[in-house]
């Protein structure tokens, strides 16, 4: 077994509503940067022990499925490194 | 006579459970209020998912609760036939938990919103909507930050063309427009079914809206369901 970080991130899909990011956007525009467009990105770190990266991600992947996204809303993907 | 008890599950941070057992009672409907962790007593012939704001809305509203032990008993007894609503967070973990399709996600106004709206009854041969007519207008009150109905334009598609949708968001005359879409629901729909009509949510407040005394009595229609 070895020692692996799963980096999940998890965003709106294309096209689907970010009020947040666009309430952020206007807060950095009204701070004086310039910007065309802001997304919003939530990213989870996972440790956990598999045999190799395969099953790492193959775990991480079933992770982001079942809880970690919303897949009506969301995609994801997933990064897997040695630790 | 059959005792008929109507359980209101309980989760830590729900906060319209005892609204919706008071509503219940008022039309005799006997209803407890179910500590989650408890599971569904035997004999439940309806299940109500009441508002709040479960597990502190971690992740997404209604992500947590949709995944805990009491919402598969809440899957298995509807599978079977047992009326399941869920109001405001039950909608969203109704959603999370795939009992009804689509999501509830961030307002359009990023903000959260209590007042009182309109809703246009788009299908009124169901358990939750056969109190009224179709195209009746009824008023009920919001209270969320995350109820802007998302789903994907096919399965829309799907819910219109199986008569899904119980309720959109419309103006006091019935018109459904963008203006009186309070949180930018797509097609501003309110409520669906299912994949079976006795299973519904909904993110307006039927339970604050059936007491004659408090915010009016047009949502007693939609807990008629379980009498």
């Amino acid at each position: 077994m070895t020692a692996y970080t799963a980096t999940v991130t998890v965003r709106l899909k294309r096209g689907v509503l970010d009020p947040e990011a666009e309430t952020t956007q206007q807060a950095l525009e009204r701070l004086g940067f310039d910007l065309e467009d802001l997304r919003s990105a939530d990213r989870f770190e996972v440790d956990l022990e598999a045999d190799d990266a395969a099953a790492a991600e193959d775990r991480a992947t079933e992770m982001a499925e079942r809880l970690l996204a919303n897949p009506t809303i969301h995609d994801y993907d997933v990064e897997v490194a040695e630790a | 006579m059959v005792a008929v008890t109507v359980a209101v599950v309980r989760f830590g941070g729900s906060n319209c459970d005892r609204d919706a057992r008071r509503a219940l009672g008022h039309l005799g409907v006997d209803a407890e209020i179910v500590w989650h962790e408890d599971g569904l007593p035997a004999d439940t012939t309806g299940v109500v998912v009441p508002g709040g704001f479960s597990y502190g809305d971690y992740l997404r509203a209604g992500a947590m609760a949709a995944r805990s032990p009491v919402m598969a008993e809440v899957r298995a007894v509807a599978a079977d036939g047992t009326p399941v609503l869920g109001v405001c967070n039950g909608a969203q973990i109704g959603c999370e938990s795939g009992l009804t399709p689509g999501a509830f996600t961030t307002n359009r106004s990023a903000r959260f919103q209590c007042e009182h709206v309109h809703l246009r009854v788009e299908n009124a041969d169901t358990p939750w909507t056969a109190a009224y007519d179709e195209g009746e207008v009824i008023e009920l009150p919001i209270a969320h930050g995350e109820g802007r109905f998302e789903v994907a334009d096919d399965r829309l598609e799907e819910l219109r063309a199986d008569d899904r949708v119980l309720f959109r968001y419309c103006d006091a005359d019935g018109a459904v427009t963008d203006a009186a879409n309070p949180n930018g629901s797509t097609d501003n729909v309110a409520g669906v079914l299912g994949d079976r009509d006795h299973v519904a949510v909904l993110m307006p407040h039927p339970e604050r809206a059936s007491l004659p005394d408090v915010g009016g009595t047009d949502g007693q229609g939609v807990l008629r369901a379980f009498e």
